[in-house]
């Protein structure tokens, strides 16, 4: 790879391999990228209430769960990169 | 024991029928004794690539309706021991054949063959719940395109829905040299967006126009389809087979000893 490639854009094939990831999530659950979109932007409101996390590297997708009992069934899986908990947050409940 | 094996895609153009005929031809050579049954009602295919076109006589509707037996619509290859075909009507349309007749079909198939090929149609409507109805398992068939990809993710959900026993994926037209540029999808990149288990990767070839022209599969011929083709049939025959390097006499220094060899 030459010195140039680092500038260049985007190679097509990732291109595509995001841009299906992305829309395969959506279609196996039956749901649309929209809705997608809100449930992510909710489960950020909620989550940050209690603590500091990383908007930019959340991440939710539509799987399988292959885990025991889990019967197959679509999951909601949320990948949340958490900076750090809200200092404040034990002050205002009173608990230790 | 016999196997119904469904062969399909949901995208049209993909290589389901290539596909049917190299497998089937394959097992064949591997001397089992098989039938492929083009189901695609209305858009016949699989005789042409057969190359078995001017044999039919009766059709998969006939057989169906009872105008004829199963035997009279079998087309014998004569080029390999043990292959068969019956070919689909070309004058009808999918609702001239149901789910259940299809079921009965293949089950009566199954006492004669160890492996029953249907070659199933495009889309996701009543010629692939025709196709699929009797299958113990199915091989999808993609391309490294979105539009492939999506599609198969698509039947693959959909035969996860019908609980099909097992579900393997070919990768076809793959190009190696489009690939390392990163302008095309790897093998492995369709596997990570599917999941779902792989049983063997095409390389796109000018050998298999060529060979579709004469209406001869090329199943086993020394090119990489061919190779590629006889791999996937030992696999669908339970044999374990390494996958094939595709990359393999493509740079130029592989073409550089190929032609030292030569001479």
């Amino acid at each position: 790879m030459g010195i140039l490639d680092l500038f260049a854009k985007k190679k097509s094939s990732n291109v595509a391999k995001d841009r299906l990831k992305l829309l395969l999530v959506s279609e196996r659950a039956d749901c649309s990228p929209e809705i997608m979109e809100k449930i992510k932007n909710d489960i950020i409101e909620v989550i940050s209430k209690y603590l500091e996390i990383d908007t930019e590297g959340l991440d939710i997708q539509i799987t399988k769960n292959d885990l025991e009992g889990g019967n197959n069934a679509p999951a909601l899986c949320a990948s949340i990169p958490i900076r750090g908990q809200k200092r404040d947050l034990n002050k205002k409940t009173g608990e230790v | 024991m016999s196997e119904v094996i469904v062969v399909t895609s949901g995208k049209g153009g993909v290589g389901k029928t290539t596909t049917t005929a190299n497998i089937g031809t394959g097992l064949a050579k591997l001397g089992h004794k098989v039938v492929l049954i083009d189901t695609d009602i209305g858009l016949r295919n699989l005789d042409v690539v057969m190359g078995l076109e001017n044999r039919i006589v009766y059709n998969l509707v006939d057989v169906v309706e009872g105008n004829c037996r199963i035997r009279q619509a079998l087309i014998k290859d004569k080029r390999y021991d043990g292959l068969y075909l019956l070919p689909s009507a070309q004058t009808r349309d999918k609702t001239a054949v149901t789910p259940e007749q299809m079921r009965k079909l293949t089950e009566e198939l199954r006492e004669e063959f160890d492996y029953i090929l249907l070659d199933c149609p495009a889309g996701i409507e009543q010629g692939f719940k025709n196709a699929i109805a009797g299958a113990d398992r199915a091989i999808v068939v993609t391309t490294p395109e979105v539009s492939a990809i999506r599609d198969a993710d698509r039947i693959i959900g959909l035969l996860e829905a019908e609980e099909m026993g097992r579900i393997d994926l070919i990768v076809n037209r793959i190009r190696m040299d489009m690939v390392k540029k990163k302008d095309m999808m790897s093998v492995e990149d369709v596997i990570d967006i599917l999941s779902v288990n792989i049983i063997g990767a095409v390389p796109d070839d000018e050998n298999i126009v060529i060979a579709t022209n004469n209406g001869e599969p090329l199943v086993g011929t020394n090119c990489k389809a061919g190779k590629a083709y006889m791999n996937i049939s030992r696999r669908v025959a339970g044999e374990e087979v390494e996958m094939m390097d595709l990359n393999a006499g493509n740079s130029i220094w592989d073409r550089l000893i190929a032609l030292f060899r030569k001479n």
